[in-house]
């Protein structure tokens, strides 16, 4: 399924992909064929609970995945070039350079006994070769202010940085050698809430700056809302909704969209807390149909046989779901309109 | 007798540290801290602050992990600090928790059931085995689980949610009085984080225990507290009525850290750029003064010379630690605007 | 209305069944049946096994001195230094210049090495236990004085201390090399039990187990304890081995127990006995031979334990 926009190419075009995980039980579907399009300077927020695959389908995009786990599976092609066949030294050249990574706890991943300025020294240095000695120093120094650290962060060690600073230091080690596509996993989840919001910031700030395309992982729908222009919703593998992010929250279509967005606790009134469960399948079998049919408020029996299609029931919003059937003139009813208006 | 179920008075704890080249650098993790807990009608006390606030180390304080290097804590009119070990195993069944982590609490050997049989056979709260059983039933149905479907697993085999859930059904059967919950939903899936918290709730109202609720998540801690104390760097900078305080905040930084907590709607972005201040600044008050000057952006000189006590912000429930609100500073600005 | 119904057809079903068969592990698939610890007990287990049945087939009182003719070949091997001598099946892996009959030696010389060993690397142990934990456990001064004790200890080159000790005192029986050996096994396991505990102290389920009332003793022994063990097995593999090595290095040198065969016992008698020069290279090749297969066992059981612990190494295996 690929969205038709004449205006904009696609930078990353992800079909079908699958990521399966062996265990001595069977195979868990992590990843059971999403699809989906991330244009030109956009940031493409990938949402779902715990166990809904998105952290798994970001390492699956990258290539990063370790065994058990395996692609099984679909396609990944970053700017028309195929990543899923290409042997390994030809990937090396695409990460970092083409596709970067921001993984989650990053500030735990920075070398404690290097430099920070060194570490990013080295990233450059390791894929673009010693021709890049040259005017290195500047150019490490203006990541640094790009990513709102001060120059001063050059001659320090990880330790003696904050958390939020060393985020922003893998951020800039992320740019460092102009990707055309970022990858965020939870990127800000361990920070406090005011070091959430800087970090935040830094990185909308950056993407201004350099364009560069952007895949949001996460579970804070509030996060989203302030970053991404569209979102992307997982359910147990599967992609269930993706739409611009107003459409997204303003009207939801498919009922786990409901759910997640209704789920968020608000700042601004007491409501009754809203009680669910999470995954309840059983990840090596999931049920035949649509995968959401065990919690779903509005299961019907179509959705216990058959997987719903990806349809596009309003410009730019696909949803998955039996709710929405089509018309003959292309628009699309609710069948709950249906049966609330007899 | 006392009529507060728990009473902090003018605690402070303060971890010695000699950095290198022989120079003591203090870490002040609580200082003169207050704080009353009624004993009825029970109620969910929220401690909310980043990290590096000291709510950990008052979670430490008041489960008896650690001791004050000044004040007192005082329990159902007795001060803990001199408890021996007859009087503590006693606060240890009025006083219970539940911890951040749902794994590392379990120990790994152990099926579940472990966790009930422990504090069973140290509290004698059952002299047989039906009655044991009985008991462990009752405590899991409170939270929605069954015997059957957990006891007999081991903890890597239960969700997140579950695991906490036993946790809460564990402290739930010593029939404390107070409940310290220290970040219960942080390390638990979004989805699930409903569930225990309306446990909380349902505990507090139709059981009658009250909850020290410690937590960096302002959402949660809206829709559940009553009463609600934020911190900044060991001291209190605002504390009331959770919902007044939310709503209406009075004092900089919460004010700043109601405005970062992002909304679920696209169309309130947050408005302006944050800089968080040098190591230089921020050590700038670190022994006298507002510890939040270096970022405030209504500081006053006068906020250096000493950290500012609680002054109210209306007779009803609501106080915040800032100049801004001395009556006198109010004054001053009224006659010259 | 929502109740789940189970279909058994459509494309969805049919997914289903090729994930189960895709399932290649069954219930043999558990990390304990390692290919390395299994051959690595097989190797050990024979070695014992033979040691310990081996006087059922044969006359371990050839063992003794004078027993059988010297200097006999292995079976079908005939030398002619010194004389023409054939090897023949009442000896079939020769004869040494006492007279004293190889395969004999190796059946009571095996499993006396190895219980030099265990008897050395047990007491090291108990001891290393009772004071890791301690040390771990209560902190403070006691935890001081052991730590400094130990890395003391550790320091001191074990088998030159125990070649000095060995030399002065003429006549050692087995229990005495290994209670010598246990002296210098006990630093090792006492820092590692230590390090354990110093973790598993700042555990959540330790601070529960405070907040459930438990005594000090009770979290020791109920909630430490029981994860210390598997740590506690496969120190005493390594600590074994190293006093199986220690054993065999001073029964080389001399200083093992005279009167009671042993493998390193032998081949110290083979070079007294210049077997290198007469060519005899069945005297120190044989018990040579075994004890490398020894070691092999001991290392492969070593190797097993750990990726039994470390699951990341065991792909690679497997």
């Amino acid at each position: 399924m690929s969205q038709q926009k004449s205006q904009k190419k696609p930078v990353l075009e992800v079909k079908d992909l699958r990521v399966y995980y062996e265990t001595p039980k069977g195979d868990v579907l992590a990843v059971d064929g999403i699809s989906f399009d991330l244009y030109q300077g956009e940031t493409l927020g990938l949402v779902g609970e715990s166990g809904s695959g998105k952290s798994t389908a970001a390492m699956g995009i990258l290539q990063l995945t370790v065994p058990p786990g395996r692609i099984a599976g679909g396609q990944v092609s970053l700017d028309g070039q195929s990543l899923l066949d290409l042997p390994e030294d030809k990937l090396r050249e695409y990460r970092w350079v083409q596709l970067a990574l921001i993984p989650q706890g990053a500030m735990n991943s920075l070398n404690p006994t290097m430099k920070v300025s060194d570490q990013i020294r080295d990233v450059i240095l390791a894929h673009e070769g010693a021709k890049a000695k040259n005017g290195l120093k500047e150019r490490v120094l203006e990541l640094l202010s790009t990513v709102g650290l001060p120059g001063r962060v050059y001659d320090l060690y990880p330790h003696e940085l904050s958390g939020g600073m060393k985020q922003r230091a893998c951020i800039a080690m992320a740019i460092a050698l102009n990707p055309t596509v970022i990858v965020a996993d939870e990127a800000t989840s361990a920070l406090d809430v005011v070091v959430q919001r800087v970090v935040a910031q830094t990185m909308l700030k950056v993407k201004e700056k350099l364009g560069v395309s952007m895949i949001m992982i996460g579970h804070d729908m509030g996060l989203m809302a302030q970053m991404v222009d569209r979102i992307a919703v997982m359910y147990a593998g599967k992609i269930v909704e993706i739409a611009p992010v107003r459409d997204m929250f303003a009207d939801p279509k498919h009922p786990y969209s409901e759910l997640l967005i209704d789920s968020v606790p608000s700042l601004k009134e007491r409501k009754p807390l809203k009680i669910t469960e999470g995954i309840t399948h059983d990840p090596r079998n999931p049920p035949p149909g649509c995968i959401f049919q065990l919690r779903c408020p509005f299961v019907m029996d179509v959705c216990r046989k058959d997987a719903p299609p990806m349809q596009e029931v309003k410009p730019d919003q696909f949803v998955a779901c039996h709710l929405y059937q089509a018309n003959e003139d292309g628009s699309f009813i609710d069948v709950r309109d249906v049966v609330r208006n007899t | 007798m006392s009529e507060m179920l728990l009473e902090i008075r003018n605690a402070s704890k303060i971890y010695k540290q000699r950095a290198a080249g022989g120079v003591s650098r203090d870490v002040i993790a609580l200082q003169d801290f207050n704080l009353s807990i009624p004993k009825s009608p029970a109620s969910i006390i929220t401690i909310a602050g980043e990290s590096g606030s000291g709510k950990t180390t008052l979670a430490q304080l008041v489960l008896g992990f650690t001791h004050l290097s000044s004040g007192q804590i005082i329990f159902d009119g007795q001060d803990i600090s001199n408890a021996d070990a007859h009087q503590m195993k006693d606060y240890r069944h009025q006083v219970q928790a539940v911890f951040q982590d749902p794994f590392g609490v379990y120990n790994p050997f152990y099926r579940v059931e472990h966790v009930f049989s422990t504090v069973i056979s140290n509290f004698k709260l059952a002299n047989s085995q039906a009655s044991r059983r009985s008991l462990i039933e009752t405590a899991l149905n409170i939270v929605g689980l069954h015997g059957d479907d957990v006891l007999r697993k081991y903890p890597h085999q239960l969700s997140g949610g579950q695991r906490q859930r036993i946790m809460m059904a564990r402290a739930y059967m010593i029939s404390p009085k107070l409940i310290v919950a220290d970040e219960p939903v942080s390390m638990v899936d979004a989805s699930l984080r409903a569930s225990i918290l309306d446990v909380m709730i349902r505990l507090k109202e139709e059981i009658g225990i009250s909850f020290l609720y410690i937590t960096h998540d302002l959402s949660t801690a809206y829709q559940i507290g009553d009463q609600i104390y934020i911190l900044y760097q060991g001291t209190i900078a605002e504390k009331g009525n959770t919902i007044k305080v939310i709503d209406e905040p009075k004092h900089p930084y919460v004010q700043l850290l109601v405005d970062s907590v992002p909304v679920p709607d696209p169309d309130v972005k947050w408005v302006g750029e944050i800089n968080l201040p040098s190591d230089e600044e921020m050590r700038m008050s670190v022994n006298s003064g507002c510890r939040f000057y270096p970022r405030c952006p209504a500081r006053m000189d006068r906020c250096l010379t000493a950290q500012p006590p609680l002054y109210k912000i209306d007779e009803v429930d609501h106080d915040a630690s800032c100049y801004l609100y001395d009556q006198n500073e109010i004054a001053v600005v009224k006659n010259n605007p | 209305m929502a109740t789940a119904q189970t279909t058994e057809n459509g494309p969805a079903s049919a997914a289903v069944h090729t994930a189960k068969q895709m399932g290649r592990f069954n219930r043999w698939d558990t990390p304990w049946l390692n290919t390395k610890l299994l051959l690595g007990i097989g190797i050990i287990a024979s070695i014992l096994l033979f040691g310990i049945l081996g006087n059922l087939f044969w006359d371990t009182k050839l063992a003794l001195t004078g027993k059988s003719p010297l200097n006999l070949p292995p079976v079908g091997i005939t030398t002619t230094l010194g004389g023409t001598l054939t090897g023949t099946w009442a000896h079939p892996l020769g004869t040494e210049s006492s007279g004293r009959d190889m395969l004999a030696l190796i059946i009571v010389g095996a499993p006396n090495s190895f219980l030099i060993g265990i008897i050395a690397a047990t007491v090291g142990m108990g001891l290393g236990i009772f004071l890791g934990f301690t040390s771990g456990f209560v902190g403070g001064r006691t935890d001081d004085i052991i730590r400094l004790l130990s890395d003391v200890a550790i320091t001191i080159p074990a088998l030159l201390v125990l070649i000095v000790i060995q030399s002065l005192l003429r006549q050692v029986e087995i229990a005495t090399i290994a209670l010598l050996i246990s002296l210098f096994a006990w630093p090792t396991p006492t820092r590692l039990i230590r390090a354990q505990v110093l973790t598993m102290r700042e555990s959540g389920y330790v601070q529960l187990a405070k907040l459930s009332g438990a005594s000090t003793f009770s979290i020791m022994f109920r909630e430490i304890m029981p994860n210390l063990i598997p740590y506690l097995f496969a120190s005493f593999i390594g600590n074994a081995t190293g006093a199986i090595l220690a054993a065999v290095g001073l029964e080389t040198l001399g200083l093992g127990p005279q009167r009671i065969p042993t493998l390193g016992g032998t081949i110290y008698f083979s070079i007294q006995g210049a077997a290198l020069l007469r060519n005899m290279w069945w005297w120190w090749g044989i018990p040579t031979l075994l004890l490398a297969v020894m070691f092999v066992g001991l290392l492969l059981i070593n190797l097993g334990f750990d990726e039994i612990a470390n699951p990341r190494l065991r792909q690679s295996s497997q």
